[in-house]
């Protein structure tokens, strides 16, 4: 049995510990906002924060995120108005949609660091996260309009 | 002083250039020879140019080969694979050497490696050096890297007990335990582990050239 701590909720799983953190959030507990994309740590769809960092949970075994905290998209803004989704929502910034919440997830790291990213500061924390529509341009805006969001919020 | 005395004497000319001569005969003899990073052989080992240099070759080998090298970039960007081609998604070294923003280093690598070719090999506490003292061996001729090693202003502050128990580091030797599909370095961790404290011990000569 593993504890896990997910968007302020305590699970019970019973699954093996080598499990990736990605099938147990979509397979054991329907938390199908993280997306499959590689496996193997290359894409970004699968981004969560793992006590406040953006991990890949296609990566990450079960056994390290126990009794950790875990936020997922579902859990990023208890109304789903985080500054990013508002943004996003804004520019109207997907395209297919499927890498979408890995995006917005690595974004929220980048804007807790850093309050008023440049174009440089979005490409280098984003370059891991590939979008196969090319919709970069438009996350690049809606990550700047986040930040302006942000700023006027404080 | 009569003239016979004068005759004895060297006028200040000539002894001002005869001095000057002899310093830079003694500095090029120096500069040629192999060099010694200290001045006394520790642990009670005897001072070998020869043997030192001879082992720091290996030493070198290991250093210059893709598992440790490929964190040890001349950029700010780390190297990957066999080839040591730049990191796909270019994650960035940052002040600590951790990576930044979603880009750290420990947000794919996971503190052991995992099963299956291509997967990121994993340690706890991986890292490139930070961004204020790089260490760089990619690029670095023998001479360079042992000057840089030996040195604590460029080799991260060790004396030279530091320097041969960093042999026994974590991260030096994940090098070892590299995942699935790489190549390992040349030689195994013993065999490295003996001809990094011979280089040292023997008086951590770097060798002759730039």
């Amino acid at each position: 049995m593993i504890t896990l701590n997910i968007n302020k909720k305590s699970y019970n799983v019973e699954v093996d510990p080598d499990t990736p953190l990605l099938w147990v959030l979509r397979d054991t507990l329907g938390l199908v906002g993280t997306k499959y994309g590689c496996g193997v740590a290359q894409c970004g769809a699968c981004v969560v924060h793992l006590n406040g960092e953006a991990v890949r949970s296609c990566v990450t075994k079960v056994s390290w995120a126990a009794e950790q905290k875990v936020v997922t998209i579902e859990g990023l803004a208890e109304k789903h108005d985080h500054p990013l989704q508002k943004a996003w929502q804004e520019v109207d910034v997907p395209q297919c949609g499927y890498c979408q919440s890995g995006q917005i997830m690595s974004a929220a790291v980048l804007l807790r660091e850093n309050k008023n990213p440049t174009d440089q500061d979005i490409d280098a924390a984003m370059s891991g996260n590939i979008c196969r529509c090319g919709t970069y341009l438009r996350i690049r805006s809606a990550i700047k309009l986040a930040a302006e969001i942000q700023r006027k919020a404080i | 002083m009569n003239k016979n005395m004068q005759r004895y004497l060297l006028p200040g000319k000539t002894m001002a250039v005869l001095a000057i001569l002899i310093s830079v005969v003694g500095f090029m003899s120096f500069s040629f020879k192999n060099e010694s990073a200290f001045s006394n052989a520790k642990h009670g080992a005897i001072k070998d140019s020869l043997e030192s240099v001879r082992a720091f070759m290996d030493v070198y080998n290991v250093l210059m080969s893709p598992r440790c090298m490929n964190c040890h970039p001349s950029g700010d960007v780390p190297l990957q694979g066999d080839d040591s081609h730049q990191h796909t998604m270019l994650p960035r070294r940052g002040k600590d050497g951790k990576g930044i923003y979603a880009m750290k280093c420990s947000n794919c690598h996971q503190p052991t490696n995992l099963e299956g070719l291509n997967t990121p090999p994993g340690h706890p506490n991986w890292h490139l050096p930070p961004a204020n003292m790089k260490m760089v061996f990619q690029g670095k001729t023998p001479a360079q890297l042992a000057r840089q090693l030996v040195n604590p202003k460029t080799n991260g502050n060790k004396n030279l007990k530091q320097l041969i128990e960093h042999a026994d580091d974590g991260l030096v030797k994940a090098g070892w335990d590299m995942g699935e599909g790489r190549t390992p370095p040349p030689m195994s961790h013993a065999e490295f582990k003996k001809a990094w404290v011979t280089w040292i011990e023997k008086g951590a000569y770097a060798p002759k050239g730039k």
